[in-house]
């Protein structure tokens, strides 16, 4: 890669980290609400939904801020980490998964829950009569049956938190090598003068890593929806 | 002991289901009625995809559902095959994956029923690599049945299974189901709205009407009643025997057929002698007359005694009648009733004009009537 420089490379493969870390981290938790939501209705549900949504429609800084005030080293559940494990989230990349894991939840939740709905209930009902337990189905007549929407909401969360800017700078600052993904380096590149060109060479990286997500999904997703026989 | 004993009642929006009843041994149940009559939801209640509101569901001597003792077996443990309208294939699995998917939830002491011979009964060796996605009705259904079977049920129930089919997947499919019928020794329960799958199937016929049992036996007994057609339907309105094959007179192309009521000689059965033959005679092909004609070309008359005449329609009457075990049902104009004097009691001569559903043929229920 020495057509990058190494400043460059640092940025991107802490952004490649952070936004694959809150995926990893996120997609269990998504998959349960999307199946939950898609599947039962129970009291408290338009509620539960709501909560779900939230990181979508407040402002990432207010994200950040919450974050900030929860879970930092003072926080009350940020606190607690740090004098029970040790963990320190603020200031450091695990902070910044978070961060970008809690924005981009609602992304991942939205297009997992309609492959859910999607999904014929009498084949559940099929699978029962053949002695299929629940955990049994879930495994193999749901997840199956979902992976289009895991694919199609992994993509545009990965895209999402490569992306994110207010939640990360709020929560965990703008440290070169630790938090500073590719949003945070180019906007701290346009601060300085004369760093236009190099904030130009970050924002074509940008875009190269977003343009190779989108083909590769494009391909995955023709391929998983032949694997489970929908086309 | 039964092999289904039910007794359930469960609201069900309009109307209440309210039914009662007992089937024992293999072959097919069939549960016949109208649309919204409550069939589906009783095969629902014994699958235990639906918990009535009270009742008992017993199959084989195992409780599965009872409201007084509190029981209520979860489905996946209840092992009753359920073959839906809509077949509910797994699509991401190849049919093979479909046929195992309940063998392999079986633990291997259970295994009565193995993969290779219901393959080769459903004829699915050639489609095992294929998804469901690339198969015809006819071919989902079939991989169905193989899915429900291998799961070693004590009972395969069945909604409509070709409902969703056209006349001639139909027809393709019937003969799988016989030959499930006859080889696979599973009790079966049918729901079905088509006469003609209940005749040609069923060993005993339980008619549901607005969510009550209306009538339930054997099929013979049920559709020789002339109260209950207007749950069967008048259309198709008619008697069903069966017969035995004596011989075949290969000059004619003909085939005789004996029951304890006599003789019907029909167009040739493809079935050796000693075989049982189904044959639904309809109503209005069957002629009475008070004694033997001389000089007319019907062949088939058959000695019986009026039994009961009930009126049909607005100039109809069907009468009921005793040949032998066996009962027949001609439809006659309430101007012959008088002339004739039918009435219970009488003596009379049958002619019958004309049979169909002779059980081999592959034709649809409207072609396989033939003049006899």
């Amino acid at each position: 890669m020495d057509f990058l420089t190494p400043m460059e490379i640092t940025a991107l493969l802490l952004s490649l980290r952070v936004a694959g870390v809150a995926i990893a981290l996120g997609l269990p938790v998504a998959v349960l609400a999307a199946w939950v939501l898609g599947r039962y209705s129970f009291p408290g549900k338009t509620l539960f939904d709501g909560l779900v949504h939230l990181p979508l429609v407040l402002p990432p800084v207010v994200t950040g801020y919450i974050l900030l005030v929860t879970m930092g080293t003072k926080g009350v559940i940020g606190g607690w980490l740090y004098q029970t494990f040790g963990v320190k989230l603020i200031f450091t990349a695990e902070g910044a998964s978070l961060a970008v894991a809690v924005t981009s939840f609602p992304l991942m939740v939205r297009a997992i829950r309609l492959s859910v709905e999607a999904i014929d209930g009498g084949l559940e009902a099929a699978a029962r009569t053949l002695g299929a337990g629940p955990v049994d189905r879930f495994f193999t007549i749901l997840l199956p049956l979902m992976a289009p929407g895991l694919l199609s909401g992994s993509i545009v969360a990965f895209a999402a938190a490569m992306g994110e800017f207010g939640a990360v700078i709020t929560f965990v600052s703008n440290i070169p090598g630790q938090t500073q993904t590719l949003p945070l380096a180019i906007y701290a590149a346009t601060q300085e003068p004369g760093g236009d060109a190099v904030a130009a060479r970050l924002a074509a990286i940008s875009f190269s890593v977003a343009l190779v997500a989108l083909m590769l999904s494009e391909l995955l997703a023709s391929r998983v929806r032949r694997l489970i026989g929908q086309a | 002991m039964s092999m289904l004993d039910l007794s359930i009642r469960q609201r069900l929006g309009a109307f209440t289901l309210d039914v009662s009843f007992a089937a024992d041994g293999a072959g097919v149940t069939a549960l016949f009625g109208r649309s919204g009559s409550g069939k589906t939801s009783i095969i629902n209640a014994i699958a235990g995809l639906t918990r009535p509101d009270g009742g008992h569901i017993r199959v084989g001597g195992t409780t599965f559902f009872d409201s007084a003792r509190r029981i209520d077996v979860a489905v996946e443990k209840r092992r009753i095959g359920y073959v839906f309208q809509d077949s509910r294939l797994f699509p991401h699995m190849t049919v093979r994956g479909n046929l195992e998917f309940g063998l392999r939830r079986v633990p291997a002491a259970d295994r009565r029923i193995a993969f290779g011979p219901v393959v080769d009964l459903l004829g699915l060796g050639h489609l095992l690599d294929r998804r469901p996605r690339g198969l015809s009705g006819g071919e989902k259904q079939r991989v169905a049945f193989g899915r429900a079977i291998l799961a070693q049920p004590r009972l395969l129930l069945m909604d409509e299974p070709m409902a969703s089919l056209d006349a001639a997947r139909k027809a393709e499919i019937l003969p799988y189901i016989e030959r499930l019928r006859d080889e696979m020794n599973i009790p079966i329960v049918m729901v079905s709205h088509a006469l003609d799958e209940v005749v040609r199937l069923a060993n005993t016929l339980v008619l549901i009407a607005d969510g009550r049992v209306a009538a339930s036996g054997s099929v013979g007994a049920v559709m020789g009643r002339l109260d209950l057609q207007a749950v069967t339907g008048t259309h198709d309105a008619g008697a069903v025997l069966d017969l035995t094959v004596e011989r075949h007179v290969d000059e004619d192309g003909l085939t005789v057929l004996a029951f304890d009521g006599g003789r019907l000689t029909v167009p040739r059965v493809a079935r050796a002698p000693g075989a049982t033959v189904r044959l639904h005679i309809h109503s209005r092909d069957v002629v009475l007359a008070l004694r033997q004609p001389a000089g007319v070309s019907l062949r088939n008359a058959l000695a019986a005694k009026v039994v009961e005449v009930a009126e049909s329609g607005p100039t109809a009457a069907d009468v009921r009648l005793a040949v032998g075990g066996a009962f027949l049902i001609a439809r006659v104009t309430r101007a012959a009733v008088r002339e004739l004097g039918l009435e219970p009691g009488l003596p009379v001569v049958a002619l019958v004009k004309g049979i169909a559903f002779e059980p081999t043929s592959g034709a649809t229920a409207r072609d396989r009537v033939v003049d006899v």
